[in-house]
């Protein structure tokens, strides 16, 4: 999943001072899950942004709304219809970067402000802690590495790790919480019983499928644009 | 002959190669550079030039070899791949041969964490071992990494290094048959304190038969009290200083811990010599340049070989 942490509360504010009607809108898929973004944490600043405006004898109102997906039209345009219904001024909201483009893309007129700060693609490793897992790279290399990724996983991404800084387990960038991902490696291929194949050179990463060859897309040809072929779109 | 390095010249010859390093100057003052490289005149085969070394902003290692270069010295290219993508490097790789430079050390570097720009982008296009095979396929196939010829390939003897003290251990004579099996000629290791892990290592690599493969510089740095004997122990990944090591340090009086890590540093020395696959000696004399000429005397590895 997409995890996100939330943005400092003053800087949230700061983005507010010149509008009037303010929509909270969480995402009630990954954000919800890392308790980042989801209708309590939309709940919880639209009700911290009215006591800080009442506070400061700013008038405003701010609505909140959650929506199952903020990276989807499904979900998205009734929130437009919203918007415009009801003349909101300014959108906080608290999808990862993802939502924040998707409505930004849709919304015209309207600034939409980020209310988390996305970090990385992991998973929740034990109550209120989640790692990162996983770089989006577009080559998944973890069938040479026993299914655990050097990329995502290790401070300097080594392909032909560890560095000569891996010390009892831990990674020399962050000792007290970083396992060294290549000692976790040596021993899952130890388990797999395939210890010989780390003598294998790991070759040099064609990074064109990570962000260096230019925006990415993924394409599913089987219904892509299957509404205009149909004849129903278009 | 791969290349015309000297250090190359020497460690064919098969008698002890003696390397050292210089780091530049945290600003324009060639001067520094040009002194240090002095105190090293006629006491070492080649001098490493470190390349932003501890992730702090210095003088680039190429502009300061040509300096030293054109001392009459042999300076080595340190080379890492935090700084700098795949075409930056080959393009530096180039630069630096047409002045001249035909010997580098590929390293991946100390993480930004460590240095006084923790907030800049570590790049890592590459990987060390990446990185040697890179310089390789320049030298020995004539190919930049894209694939294109090169006109007037980089000859390059090419180092790496390598850390017995770091874990898992058990990977670590592997991890030096990866560098052997990406290319490189010769390796300097990390300072070497427990002598005894050291000689454990080389057991695995002269097992592996790696010491007839690679050139191996055993790295000697000498400790100037116990505050850095501690230093070393508690704070710096990857190094393994044992007690006795801090005890003997501490067990003198302090204006004679100087000359107490010096001694410590070459029984080091001497014991490494009768040590089969130990080429050579890597001698890292930390803010300390000046003792390395008295370190290379009294170690008896004088004269330096004239190739």
């Amino acid at each position: 999943m997409i995890v996100a942490d939330p943005k400092p509360f003053q800087q949230i504010r700061g983005f507010l001072e010149d509008y009037r009607k303010i929509l909270v809108l969480g995402c009630g898929t990954c954000v919800t899950v890392c308790l980042a973004g989801g209708e309590a944490q939309a709940e919880l600043l639209a009700s911290g942004l009215r006591i800080s405006f009442s506070k400061d004898g700013k008038e405003a109102t701010v609505l909140e709304d959650t929506v199952q997906r903020q990276c989807d039209e499904e979900f998205v345009l009734p929130v437009l219809e919203r918007v415009k219904r009801e003349g909101i001024d300014a959108v906080v909201t608290l999808a990862c970067g993802v939502g924040v483009n998707f409505l930004s893309d849709r919304i015209g007129a309207i600034p939409v402000f980020p209310g988390v700060n996305t970090t990385f693609y992991g998973g929740n490793v034990e109550p209120g802690l989640w790692s990162e897992m996983c770089a989006g790279c577009g080559d998944c290399i973890t069938h040479l590495t026993g299914g655990i990724c050097p990329i995502a996983r290790c401070s300097k991404h080594l392909l032909n790790g560890p560095c000569g800084g891996s010390e009892k387990g831990m990674c020399e960038v962050d000792p007290q919480n970083t396992e060294c991902v290549w000692q976790l490696i040596y021993e899952r291929m130890k388990l797999l019983g395939r210890l010989h194949e780390m003598q294998n050179l790991i070759p040099t990463k064609d990074w064109r499928p990570a962000m260096d060859g230019g925006v990415r897309r993924s394409v599913r040809e089987h219904i892509f644009r299957l509404q205009y072929k149909s004849g129903a779109g278009a | 002959m791969k290349t015309e390095s000297v250090l190359e010249k020497v460690l064919a010859s098969g008698q002890m190669a003696v390397t050292s390093e210089c780091g530049p100057p945290r600003g324009s003052v060639p001067d520094k550079i040009i002194e240090k490289a002095n105190l090293l005149k006629g006491y070492v085969d080649a001098i490493n030039v470190t390349d932003n070394q501890t992730a702090m902003v210095r003088m680039s290692s190429w502009s300061s070899c040509i300096f030293i270069k054109q001392m009459g010295l042999n300076p080595i290219l340190q080379m890492v791949t935090r700084d700098r993508n795949r075409l930056a490097m080959q393009s530096d790789i180039l630069g630096a041969y047409a002045h001249g430079i035909n010997t580098m050390l590929c390293l991946s570097g100390d993480h930004p964490k460590f240095g006084d720009h923790p907030m800049a982008a570590g790049v890592y296009d590459l990987d060390s071992i990446q990185l040697v095979r890179m310089v390789k396929d320049m030298r020995d196939e004539g190919k930049f990494q894209g694939g294109a010829d090169i006109v007037n390939p980089p000859k390059m003897f090419i180092g790496a290094a390598a850390n017995p003290f770091a874990d898992p251990f058990e990977l670590r004579v592997a991890r030096l048959a990866k560098k052997v099996k990406a290319g490189v000629d010769f390796i300097q290791t990390q300072c070497i304190y427990n002598v005894d892990k050291f000689e454990k290592w080389m057991e695995g690599v002269r097992e592996r038969g790696l010491h007839k493969q690679v050139y191996i510089l055993a790295g000697i740095t000498p400790m100037k009290s116990v505050g850095m004997a501690k230093y070393m122990k508690n704070k710096v990944p990857g190094m393994d200083v044992p007690d006795e090591v801090v005890k003997r340090m501490s067990s003198v009086p302090k204006e004679k811990q100087a000359e107490e890590g010096i001694k410590i540093a070459l029984e080091t020395i001497e014991r490494l010599k009768g040590v089969e696959g130990v080429n050579g000696f890597h001698i890292m004399a930390i803010e300390w340049e000046e003792k390395v000429p008295e370190m290379v005397e009294r170690a008896g590895l004088l004269p330096r070989p004239q190739v």
